[in-house]
This record gives C-alpha cells, sequence and structure tokens, in this order.
C-alpha cells in the first residue's frame, strides 16, 4: 500500500499535447476514480503511472519514490486493462501464476496464492479452464485475480467494466468495491461512466480536454461543482444549466424564461443551474409547457418548455400531465447554482 | 389526391412455376451445378495428371512409344540406383536446411518488421522483392553470382577486399554446390515467411504484452510466452506449406546446377524431369516423381496435426 502523487504531469505524443500539468495527490488505500468524456487523457493518466507510457514532463511517484525511469515491472502495481488482457493460451491458472512464474516463485507458495485470489473472487471451480470458456464477468474476476496475487502497492483499472453489460456492470462494480475495502489496497480506476465514479470513488478527478477540472469527494462534486464542465458531467440525469442573465428581479433566461434567484446571489451570474431533482411541483412556480414525460418508475421526468428555454425536472410524484398540458414547478433555491460568464462558480 | 379514391385491391398472385425453374429450385442440382466448374477444373489440372502419373510409374513408357505394364520394376530398379539414393537424401537435406534457415530468419524479420520503424510500408514492400521476381530470373542471378569466374562474391573477396587469391568454388563441386543451392532457395523463401508470419504477429493483442510487462516479463519471456505459443497456428500452416514448396522445388536447381556436378544436387523433382522427359524414359520419372508422395503425405499429415485447433482456441465447450 502507497500514496501515489502525480505533479505537473505532462504528455505529448509528437506535437500534440495530451496533459497539461495534472497534479492528483492519492492518499494510501484511497480508491481515487479519474473520470472524464473520451480523449480527456485519463487512460494515458493511468498509463504513465503503470509506467506503460513515459512522461513527457513533471513526476510521478508511487510510495514517496520518483518512478518516471523504473519500468513497469519495478513499481510495483497491477493492472485490470478494459479487454482484460488475459493470455488466451493459458489455464485461469496459469493465468493468475503468470507474474509468479516469471519471479521464479516456488511451486507451493504460487497454489497458494492462486487458491487464496481464487477464494477471495470465488474462481475456485474455474481454474483449469481456458478464458475462452469463460463470460465476460468471469473473465473480468480473473483479471482482478491477476492483480490481487501479485500483492501490489497500487491497483490500476483501466475502464474494466465497460465490456459487460448493463446489469453485470452493477454487480461487478459493487464487487471491486468491497474488494478494494476488504483490501485496502490505493487504487486508482478510469472510467468514463460518472455513476460508477460517484458510486464507487473515495475521490473523483474529473478531467477535460488534458486539465483537471477538479477533484474532490463524490458528494462534494455533486453539491458543489467547480464550473459549468462538472455541473454538467457529475449528475444523471444531467443539472439544466440555463444561460442567460440577473435581470427583471430574478435570472432571465436567453430562451426568455424568468427564474428566481437565491436571496443575496451575485449580479453577476451568467449561467443559472439547478438538478432536475431539485425542481419540485407548486402552484406558485414558474409555469411551463410539457414536452415529454420519462416515467422510470421510483420517479418521473418531466421535460418542460419556458419560452424557448427547455428545463427538465425529477419528481418523486407521479406526474399526471400529458404533453402539451401546463405545469408549475419551483426550484429548491438552496440548491441553486450560479456561474460566471468564465463557467466557474459564483455562489457559496 | 383525396382518400375517398381507394387504391385499388392488390393481391399478389404467386406466378406459375416452370419445370426449368423448379429444376433450379431442387437443392441437390443446383449444387451439383455449381460444383460444376470447380469439378471439371480439378479433374482436368489435377486429378487426371496425377492419376496419369501413377499410371506412368508403373509402366515402361517412354517417349514416342506407349509402354506396358511392368508392375513394381520402375520401383525395384530404382531402389538400387544411387542416384536416385542421392535425390532422396539431398530432397530432404534440402527441405530440412532451408526450412529452418527460412523460418529462423523469417521469424526474426517479422519480428523487426512488427516494430514502430520509419518507413515501415516501404520496408515491408522490400522484403517482398525476392518471392515477386519469377525464380527463374532469380536463380539466373544466382547462377551469376555463384559462377566459377564472374562471381561478385569471389570479387569481392578476391579483388576488394583481398583475403582470397583464388576464387570461390560455389557450384562446381558436390558440397558447396548444395550449400549454394540452399543459400538460394532460403533468401527466395524468407519473403513468403516473413509476411506471414508478420500477419500473425499483428493479430496479437498488444494489451498482452503490455500485461506481460506488468507481470515482470523480459523480451525474451514475452517473446518465449505469449509470441511464441500464440504464433504456433500460423506457423503450423506457414511451415506445412514451406515445406511442400520447398520440397517440391524444381526451378532454382534446375536453372542454377541442373543437378549437377555429377548428379550430386538432383532433387526429386529434378531428377524425374532428368529421366523422364531428356532421357525419355517416362515410366522411369514418373516412378521417381510418385515417390514423392509419401513424403508430401507426411508434411499435410504434419499439418494436420499442428493446425488441429488448440484446446486454447476451441470455443464455448468445456472439457
Amino acid at each position: 500500500m502507497a500514496t501515489v502523487s502525480v505533479r505537473q504531469a505532462l504528455k505529448s505524443f509528437g506535437t500534440t499535447r495530451i496533459l497539461h500539468g495534472v497534479d492528483v495527490e492519492i492518499a494510501d488505500g484511497e480508491f481515487v476514480v479519474l473520470v472524464g468524456p473520451s480523449g480527456c487523457g485519463k487512460s494515458t493518466l493511468l498509463r504513465m503511472i503503470a509506467g506503460l507510457e513515459n512522461i513527457t514532463g513533471g513526476e510521478i511517484a508511487i510510495g514517496g519514490r520518483v518512478v518516471n525511469n523504473v519500468p513497469p515491472k519495478d513499481r510495483d502495481i497491477a493492472m485490470v486493462f478494459q479487454n482484460y488482457a488475459l493470455y488466451p493460451h493459458m489455464t485461469v491458472r496459469q493465468n493468475m501464476a503468470f507474474s509468479m512464474k516469471l519471479a521464479k516463485a516456488p511451486a507451493n507458495i504460487m497454489e497458494e496464492e492462486v487458491q487464496r485470489a481464487a477464494k477471495i473472487l470465488g474462481l475456485d471451480a474455474l481454474l483449469d479452464r481456458y478464458p475462452r470458456q469463460l463470460s465476460g464477468g468471469q473473465r473480468q474476476r480473473v483479471a482482478m485475480g491477476r492483480a490481487i496475487v501479485r500483492h501490489p502497492q497500487v491497483f490500476l483499472f483501466d475502464e474494466p467494466l465497460s465490456n459487460l453489460d448493463a446489469k453485470l456492470r452493477v454487480q461487478m462494480r459493487s464487487e471491486i468495491k468491497e474488494l478494494q475495502q476488504r483490501l485496502a489496497t490505493t487504487t486508482i480506476y478510469v472510467t468514463h461512466d460518472q455513476i460508477e465514479a460517484m458510486t464507487m470513488a473515495d475521490q473523483i478527478v474529473v478531467m477535460n480536454g488534458g486539465r483537471i477540472e477538479q477533484a474532490g469527494a463524490p458528494l462534494a462534486l455533486y453539491d458543489r461543482p467547480a464550473n459549468l464542465f462538472v455541473a454538467g458531467f457529475i449528475g444523471s440525469p444531467a443539472m439544466n444549466l440555463l444561460p442567460g442573465r440577473v435581470a427583471d428581479g430574478g435570472f432571465r433566461t436567453d430562451g426568455g424564461a424568468l427564474l428566481p434567484m437565491p436571496p443575496g446571489g451575485p449580479a453577476q451570474a451568467a449561467t443559472y443551474g439547478i438538478r432536475p431533482e431539485h425542481l419540485s411541483l407548486a402552484e406558485d412556480g414558474v409555469e411551463g409547457t410539457i414536452v415529454l414525460v420519462e416515467p422510470t418508475g421510483s420517479e418521473t421526468q418531466v421535460t418542460l418548455r419556458i419560452g424557448e428555454t427547455l428545463l427538465t425536472g425529477a419528481f418523486r410524484e407521479r406526474v399526471k400531465g400529458r404533453p402539451g398540458d401546463s405545469l408549475r414547478v419551483m426550484p429548491d433555491l438552496s440548491v441553486v447554482h450560479l456561474f460566471g460568464p468564465d463557467g466557474a462558480r459564483l455562489s457559496g | 389526391m383525396s382518400a375517398t379514391t381507394a387504391a385499388p385491391v392488390w393481391t399478389k398472385m404467386r406466378p406459375k412455376q416452370g419445370a426449368l425453374t423448379r429444376l433450379f429450385d431442387w437443392k441437390p442440382f443446383l449444387a451439383f451445378i455449381c460444383l460444376l466448374p470447380a469439378i471439371g477444373l480439378l479433374m482436368t489440372f489435377l486429378t487426371y495428371p496425377l492419376g496419369l502419373g501413377i499410371y506412368l510409374a508403373f509402366t515402361d513408357t517412354t517417349i514416342g512409344r506407349s509402354g506396358i505394364w511392368v508392375g513394381l520394376e520402375n520401383f525395384i530398379w530404382l531402389a538400387d540406383d544411387p542416384i536416385f539414393w542421392n535425390a532422396v537424401f539431398y530432397s530432404v537435406f534440402y527441405t530440412a536446411v532451408a526450412t529452418v534457415g527460412k523460418f529462423a530468419l523469417g521469424l526474426w524479420l517479422a519480428l523487426l518488421l512488427n516494430q514502430h520503424l520509419p518507413m515501415k510500408s516501404l520496408l515491408r514492400a522490400i522484403i517482398l522483392l525476392p518471392w515477386i521476381v519469377p525464380t527463374v530470373l532469380s536463380a539466373i542471378a544466382f547462377w551469376w553470382i555463384y559462377d566459377p569466374q564472374f562471381s561478385i562474391i569471389s570479387y569481392l573477396f578476391v579483388d576488394v577486399l583481398g583475403v582470397r587469391d583464388t576464387n570461390i568454388d560455389f557450384i562446381n563441386t558436390a558440397w558447396p554446390a548444395r550449400w549454394s543451392l540452399i543459400a538460394a532457395n532460403i533468401w527466395r523463401g524468407i519473403p513468403f515467411v516473413a509476411i506471414s508470419l508478420l500477419a500473425g504477429l499483428q493479430t496479437i493483442s498488444p494489451s498482452l504484452y503490455e500485461a506481460a510487462l506488468l507481470d515482470g516479463a523480459s523480451g525474451w519471456q514475452r517473446f518465449r510466452h505469449i509470441t511464441f505459443p500464440m504464433l504456433l497456428p500460423i506457423l503450423a500452416i506457414v511451415m506445412t506449406f514451406s515445406i511442400i514448396f520447398t520440397f517440391t522445388d524444381f526451378q532454382l536447381v534446375y536453372a542454377i546446377t541442373r543437378g549437377g556436378p555429377v548428379n550430386s544436387t538432383h532433387l526429386l523433382a529434378t531428377l524425374a524431369f532428368q529421366r523422364g522427359i531428356p532421357g525419355g524414359q517416362l515410366g522411369e520419372g514418373a516412378a521417381i516423381a510418385v515417390s514423392m508422395i509419401p513424403f508430401l503425405v507426411f508434411a499435410t499429415l504434419f499439418s494436420y496435426f499442428g493446425l488441429a485447433r488448440r484446446k486454447w482456441q476451441q470455443g464455448e465447450g468445456n472439457d
């Protein structure tokens, strides 16, 4: 177990700069999720920590030791790949034992370690199978088993669930988190799925365009997004982000809707953010026309048109309305997010 | 247009089928018709010559005189023929050494070309050159390279480097001639091996190498535990083809040495031709050609078992 520090990490492929000076501090035993849209540099950063990509600038330290020029095998890390990268010509047992075999570990130790990992992951019955004979979830577990047997200081996961179907993904998500809590090994996990990030992480690092937009605990990011990007990225359904200006005793959106301002709200606000779940049905609320009703059972998502502005709300109540009907909704003023013209958060 | 002027009612009539249509819809007939061109070609150009060759091997046919059935006489006679046994020996030796050489160098080249090199595609194209050139042309080039008087290699060693006083004897005594032909065959065969194996190498997922790198594998260990086992199926196919091509080689040897000096470099194919066509003994030539069949069957069996899908390649079925 170890801390991981990334300081001013730079990465360029030729003249194309992928990472523009990234800083991340990861505490011992912490579960950190790097999240962001495709091409934001999160996988590149993970591969730099693994040693699969060299570091153009800055430094990366694992357990206090700068590893910029340390080859991958000496970094004491284990990685789970998106496609699992299981050796197809080796059985599950051989796959898990491969690193120990290369290290010339004695046979009885190897078998012990494999058995221990297999027990943790429920792979006991599958040890003599080949990867081809396994389901996606089982392959995923073998990939984790291969990481576990090495007792690494850091686990690295590169979008490990993206090849699984939705139900299995939810199940494996809990398994990975549970496993990490049991082993208490520092873990860095890359995903583009903000739900995965929210549910699993101790700390989320939101990346975009090779920079870190915000880092912090999941709920801190949810409650106080630092800028428009994080506000739009974290949370599902996504936050309503309505450009406009403070006028007429409230916030006038570019689409013409007039929304109430929180008391003492900054006058230079240029974007009004409200999460769908923070809208409630209210007789004295803002009137809009229903465009779309999407019931999910536990809640109902309704898209409203107010002037030219579209606003999505998520309500616990069963909304009876049909498209074309009018509906009155009220934002919870204590959780309105206001952003300045530069996209940075204004309100407290 | 108003909706009341309703569209005319239209019912699809199933057209009556003629006898010919029904015949072509009859699957066994259709399959036979579709196979006919292929069967015709194979019968004409494969089965007939092969059958004729085998038949001739049991006759004493010569050019200009159809022979009579003589049973195993040709083979019995060949069994006592040292030149025949020399050709058997050289065919096996030639195939074995050339195959080892081609695969060692071809695999090495494929591994090199699989790296990120500048001008990779140009290099790959250049590698293919020896294979594109017609064999007879390259054989003539080698004939010159091996020429006793004008050899460029001799020139290099004698006149340029000055490390030798006399020209090198490449093809005028038995063993140097044998090795020289093998060298020419290896040169010609490398591209086929290299390009085929390169295709195989490119199917191996790079993430396997990354996983192995993290597992602590050195370069040699990555080759030994990842590349080689994953390449084995394609290696078996390519090797089978290579063995068959090499064992039945004719052009290189015939163009460079014609089996000489003193019959020392005859392969079975060149000896069969020598006896059958210039020598006129069609029956005996055919018998020599037929005696290649057991070796080729062996090579094919090798491919059959070598290619048999390994367990790890198989699909879902478990045990």
